[in-house]
């Protein structure tokens, strides 16, 4: 499953265009801080809507000239820099919002499979703000998986931990690579993450 | 302790003020999230017209009120034709009043709490699959319950707290528009209501009470058990 980005936007005085295609694997969008990398997930996403260009999925087009997807739409889930968890709802309501809306076809990991996958049994009861960055992470990372995606999206997931959880959710991520297959759009500024993780780089500049 | 007469007042008094919440209380939220949330023409105008009731001085309101509704007024005339329904004088009038008074409070404490919610949080709903509607519901509305609340038990106390407003638009009839403080004032007419009156007051100050004491424990039964596990 390929994806294909052309897009343009124009975001006050900054201009923020990308043009790659990212195959199976890990794809780092590597540049300096405020080179739109974020912008570009954000447009994949449907959070933010290009100027022009094109986004496709496989043979699946998110956005072009005459479509436009809403987010609900694109089967592309989205891991954020902060977690973004809903804080009025506990750990294990946060992991099944998604997958109880979408189509049940859409699903190809269950609650439990999930669970087991991130190490995160001993979370379900508890409240977001409750939880370390590295567990916040790990059930932001399982909300996404479990509403089904076909492509994820990563926004430097690992910028809010210590040394000692980054290495413990670079390995997820690689087993997300490895042994779930589902292609990454990842994120980062840092040198060292895009060496571990990456498959492929793509350099963002300004 | 009380007479007939007496629980009759507190009876209209809550019937009133429950009425007149509940009735505005979603088109509070609709203008609230509206002021909140968009940008569009004569939002300004809008915004003004809402807290209109709370610059005013409540008699131009209930003034207002009566040309407005009235007999011969534009809103009046219009529901004696096609309804048969008048609210000169009678205890939706009264509610009505109430429910504008208590429009501006309601829509400023949600309007708080909309503006509150980390609008990302909505975004992050809609890549899991979420439509805009369900992540209405499933979302911004839960994260904004305390305000609404918070904007019931406010209306509410403005609203059986109304006078002048009531007074003025459905005048002070009793078993129709005597609501508590209208028989407060009346009471204090009458030579030798001193004893009514102060019976009243207590029963106003409880109610109020009770509301607070109502609005404390339902924010705490809301938010208090998200806050206690994260300590």
């Amino acid at each position: 499953m390929a994806i294909d980005i052309d897009v343009a936007r124009r975001l006050g005085d900054r201009s923020i265009a990308a043009r790659f295609t990212a195959g199976p694997g890990l794809t780092a969008l590597f540049g300096p801080s405020g080179a739109g990398k974020t912008s570009v997930l954000n447009m994949v996403a449907g959070l933010l809507k290009p100027d022009r260009g094109h986004i496709r999925i496989g043979d699946r087009t998110l956005f072009d000239g005459a479509t436009d997807l809403p987010p609900e739409a694109r089967r592309v889930g989205y891991v954020f820099q902060d977690g973004r968890l809903f804080p009025h709802r506990r750990v294990r309501a946060n992991l099944t919002y998604g997958h109880d809306i979408v189509p049940p076809a859409h699903r190809w990991m269950t609650f439990d499979e999930a669970v087991q996958f991130l190490g995160i049994a001993h979370l379900l009861d508890r409240w977001p703000h409750s939880l370390s960055g590295g567990e916040a992470q790990r059930v932001a990372i399982g909300r996404a998986l479990l509403a089904g995606p076909e492509f994820l999206l990563m926004d430097e997931p690992l910028s809010s931990l210590d040394t000692a959880r980054r290495g413990d959710i670079m390995a997820v991520i690689e087993r997300i690579r490895d042994e779930l297959k589902l292609p990454i759009l990842y994120v980062s500024h840092d040198r060292t993450e895009v060496d571990r993780l990456a498959t492929s780089v793509v350099a963002i500049g300004e | 302790m009380l007479s007939p007469e007496e629980w009759g007042i507190v009876a209209l008094s809550l019937k009133v003020g429950g009425v007149a919440v509940l009735a505005t209380l979603p088109i509070a939220f609709a203008l609230a999230w509206l002021l909140a949330r968009h940008r569009f023409p004569g939002r300004v105008v809008l915004d003004a017209l809402v807290h209109l009731p709370l610059v005013l001085p409540p008699v131009v309101t209930g003034w207002l009120l009566l040309i407005a509704f009235g007999p011969f007024g534009p809103v009046g005339r219009w529901l004696e034709s096609w309804f048969g329904v008048s609210l000169m004088f009678r205890w939706t009038g009264a509610a009505l009043a109430a429910a504008i008074m208590a429009l501006p409070l309601m829509v400023r404490a949600m309007r708080l709490s909309i503006e509150g919610i980390d609008r990302r949080l909505e975004g992050a709903a809609r890549t899991l699959g979420a439509s805009p509607w369900h992540s209405f519901w499933t979302i911004s509305l839960p994260l904004a319950l305390p305000g609404v609340l918070a904007a019931l038990v406010l209306g509410f106390a403005r609203s059986i707290g109304e006078f002048g407003a009531t007074i003025t638009f459905v005048s002070n009839i009793p078993g129709e528009t005597r609501t508590l403080p209208l028989a407060i004032y009346s009471a204090l007419q009458v030579p030798g209501g001193e004893a009514m009156v102060t019976r009243l007051a207590l029963l106003s100050v409880a109610l109020s009470l009770g509301a607070l004491v109502l609005s404390e424990w339902l924010v705490r039964r809301t938010h208090g058990e998200r806050q206690r596990h994260g300590d």
